[in-house]
């Protein structure tokens, strides 16, 4: 299936209200498709957008504080929101100023990451431009996200894990899960 | 799903991992643990702690005088227990007859032998994965009959078996999913518990619950934020705003079992810039006099109106008569995060103004109306959205949520304060999203100029209104709650350098002072069994204590560095 047509599907579902008219069971399934951590091939939207338009690089500015997105299933078009854990946030680089580990996962110099702290698990939501780095307002942890979010100061533990991207048609697409278990341990 | 859940009740225990079993064969002071009826909770025995602050007036006081400024260098460890868990260690060990009750983070809670330290039964409610606790601890249990309360973070309010630790029932309070979470201790009173929750930064409507003691069954809840048409309500704007209006409870409430009114603290509004929700916005940042028969607000007294500083004025008024101008006024004496002290009065409903003034450097104040006590506020030192404003205390405020105490006997108050500390806070336009951040603002911490210190103690007559001693720690914080005890002493611990430490009640002497495995944010407490007083707490350093060392640190690199994490409960006596 293309990009474009994959897309229509997309907003064909929204204009029927799939996802409403179904049986239990599949809701149970579109349930669990929604809680599951992004896989290859899912799409990137932003954080709030109705229209579900999928993400491309040039949404992306460069140096500007992170967006926040979704992932939508390349499968069933369900968008990935029924779990917190599956907030991402975008960021672009010049793809130069990024770790060799970063570039890879980079595409055009966009990166992402888990917007959950790895710490107490709030949304890391903060930009500190002057350092580059991201930033949780709940307890101070910071991360730089040219350098596979690695801790720069605070209490979280370890980095927050990057999720691979990819870009296929022109838009932003999840090339590999999380590099890591996402969240934190509230037990 | 979990919004269907919401208010419900099951009798069903609904926790995928069943709690451990007790040791075979029971011991016998679980076989003997007596049941707490009303009468002890109004008026506990000496040797126990039945409640976060012992006492229904939230002094945290101790009447035992075995410990005195004359032994206490002899004060030794007698037992200390790992907790297993890392991050905050806020809870007061809870104790009755000889038995202690322990919460810590991870959702979990502990009874102990107290004398011996020996494990009596551990529970712990596994969490979902993604569940929201933004704070992850909590700040103990409360007793009565033969059932321990306890919060669980998920906004569930479990029913323990104190004997077994076996779940007895379970109530949803709230939607976890929608940004509330729980870390309060429960208030028994008037056969019902009594839970607020957290979630402030995050868009909740704050409330206050209660539940039948005995069937969890839901009473009433009044929620902090009045609806459309609600007493209240008029301070709020036309729009949606009270909704998402904030006002959370995460810190026990004091209760007058005279008149049946409990004093429950509220917090900031939601979002953190007032200026998108004008009005004065009762009743965040207020404490709310709240009948536990009905649930009806019988009166409040608003801090300060309009939040736009993240002060939380959760922590709740101590009740407290004092006196002034000769005359004793049956009051309520109230720290506040705003960095004022407040005297008011207590009545069967309205709270009235009597005196505030600051205890720490305040400059958003400009002062306070004679007759309601309600601040003016310098409009330069308010924050805003896209308006940068810096500001005295931080938004951390002058004191957080760690109880004070106050003894009967030296008529004092003892306050963990932090000196020196500013902040500035620049708000942005936020869209509101069930369960993520909804803050909308971004904060900064500024150390006063030229400061000498930071944490400290202080020490203020409550029949003055005067200050009698302070003990400052120098370039450490301090998140420590107070104890105090009949013998003359204050215990308390809070600072980076792990240590728990013992004053002078009287002078503020340092007496004694000993390093434990962790910082020490956990409230101390003190009982008695078969004759000899011990003093207990946990050590154990993390939440927002850590998160004002890390930010420090950042700003002055090396200054003020990590402390070591992992929980412990510490039991002390004189040998």
């Amino acid at each position: 299936m293309t990009m474009s047509s994959r897309r229509a599907l997309l907003k064909a579902g929204l204009t029927l209200g799939l996802g409403w008219r179904v049986t239990p069971v599949l809701a149970a399934d579109q349930e669990d498709s929604a809680s599951a951590r992004p896989k290859e091939g899912d799409l990137l939207i932003r954080l709030g957008d109705a229209t579900r338009t999928p993400l491309t690089p040039d949404d992306i500015r460069i140096g500007a504080a992170q967006t926040m997105a979704w992932t939508v299933d390349a499968g069933d078009h369900l968008v990935r929101n029924a779990s917190r854990l599956n907030q991402i946030m975008l960021l672009r680089f010049d793809p130069a100023g990024l770790s060799a580990e970063t570039r890879a996962r980079a595409a055009d110099g966009v990166v992402a990451y888990t917007a959950i702290c790895t710490h107490n698990g709030c949304d890391v939501q903060d930009w500190l431009p002057e350092s580059n780095a991201v930033y949780c307002a709940c307890h101070e942890s910071s991360f730089d996200p040219r350098d596979g979010a690695k801790v720069v100061d605070g209490p979280a533990p370890r980095p927050l894990p990057a999720l691979p991207l990819k870009v296929v048609d022109g838009k932003l697409v999840v090339a590999k899960p999380f590099t890591a278990r996402v969240g934190f341990e509230p037990s | 799903m979990a919004t269907a859940m919401l208010g419900t009740w099951t009798a069903i225990v609904v926790a995928s991992q069943p709690p451990q079993p007790p040791p075979t064969p029971v011991p016998a002071i679980l076989t003997n643990y007596p049941s707490i009826a009303a009468v002890h909770l109004a008026k506990p025995d000496d040797g126990d702690w039945p409640m976060v602050r012992r006492t229904y007036d939230g002094w945290g006081y101790s009447p035992l005088d075995q410990i005195t400024p004359a032994n206490v260098a002899r004060l030794r460890p007698v037992w200390v227990f790992s907790t297993g868990v890392t991050n905050g260690h806020e809870a007061a060990p809870i104790v009755n007859k000889g038995v202690m009750f322990v919460a810590t983070p991870g959702n979990q809670v502990i009874a102990l032998d107290a004398k011996r330290g020996t494990l009596l039964w551990r529970y712990r409610r596994p969490l979902p994965e993604d569940v929201i606790f933004l704070h992850p601890t909590s700040r103990g249990v409360a007793l009565f009959g033969d059932t321990v309360f306890f919060a669980s973070g998920d906004a569930v309010l479990v029913a323990l078996d104190a004997r077994t630790g076996k779940e007895t029932w379970t109530t949803t309070v709230a939607d976890n999913k929608s940004g509330y979470y729980m870390s309060v201790a429960p208030l028994v009173a008037d056969g019902k518990v009594m839970v607020g929750a957290s979630g402030g930064e995050l868009g909740v409507r704050g409330f206050v619950a209660a539940f039948d003691v005995v069937s969890g069954r839901e009473v009433w809840r009044t929620y902090t934020v009045p609806a459309p048409g609600e007493p209240g309500s008029e301070t709020w704007p036309k729009g949606d705003q009270w909704k998402t209006g904030g006002g959370s409870v995460w810190v026990t409430g004091n209760y007058d079992p005279a008149t049946n009114l409990a004093f429950w603290g509220t917090g900031n509004g939601g979002p953190w810039m007032g200026d998108q929700r004008p009005g004065d916005n009762l009743y965040t940042s207020s404490t709310v006099a709240i009948d536990v028969a009905s649930g009806k607000i019988k009166g409040h007294h608003q801090y300060h109106p309009n939040d736009s500083w993240d002060w939380d004025e959760v922590s709740p008024p101590i009740l407290v008569d004092f006196v002034r101008e000769g005359k004793t006024i049956k009051g309520l004496i109230d720290v506040a995060r705003d960095g004022y002290l407040w005297f008011l009065e207590r009545t069967d409903g309205r709270i009235n103004f009597v005196e505030g003034k600051p205890y720490v450097k305040h400059n958003v104040f400009t002062s306070l109306d004679p007759r309601s006590g309600r601040p003016n506020v310098d409009p330069a030192r308010q924050p805003g959205t896209d308006k940068n404003a810096e500001f005295c205390p931080s938004h951390w405020g002058g004191k957080n949520w760690p109880p004070i105490a106050f003894s009967p006997k030296t008529r004092l108050i003892y306050i963990p304060a932090n000196e020196n500390l500013c902040g500035s806070i620049i708000g942005r336009k936020v869209e509101y999203s069930a369960g993520r951040g909804f803050t909308g603002a971004t904060s900064n911490l500024i150390v006063a100029p030229n400061a000498d210190h930071i944490g400290e103690v202080q020490a203020w007559n409550v029949d003055t209104g005067m200050r009698a001693w302070t003990h400052t720690f120098g370039m450490s914080i301090n998140w420590g709650p107070m104890l105090a005890t009949g013998g003359g002493l204050v215990f308390t611990g809070g600072t980076q350098d792990r240590l728990f430490r013992a004053f002078d009640a009287a002078t503020g002497q340092l007496l004694w002072e000993f390093p434990t495995n962790s910082g020490i944010t956990g409230q101390p407490v003190s009982f008695s069994v078969d004759g000899t007083q011990y003093i207990a707490v946990q050590s154990g350093w993390g939440i927002d204590a850590r998160a004002m060392q890390a930010r420090l640190n950042r700003l002055m690199p090396g200054d003020f560095p990590d402390v070591p994490e992992g929980g412990a409960i510490w039991v002390f006596a004189v040998r």
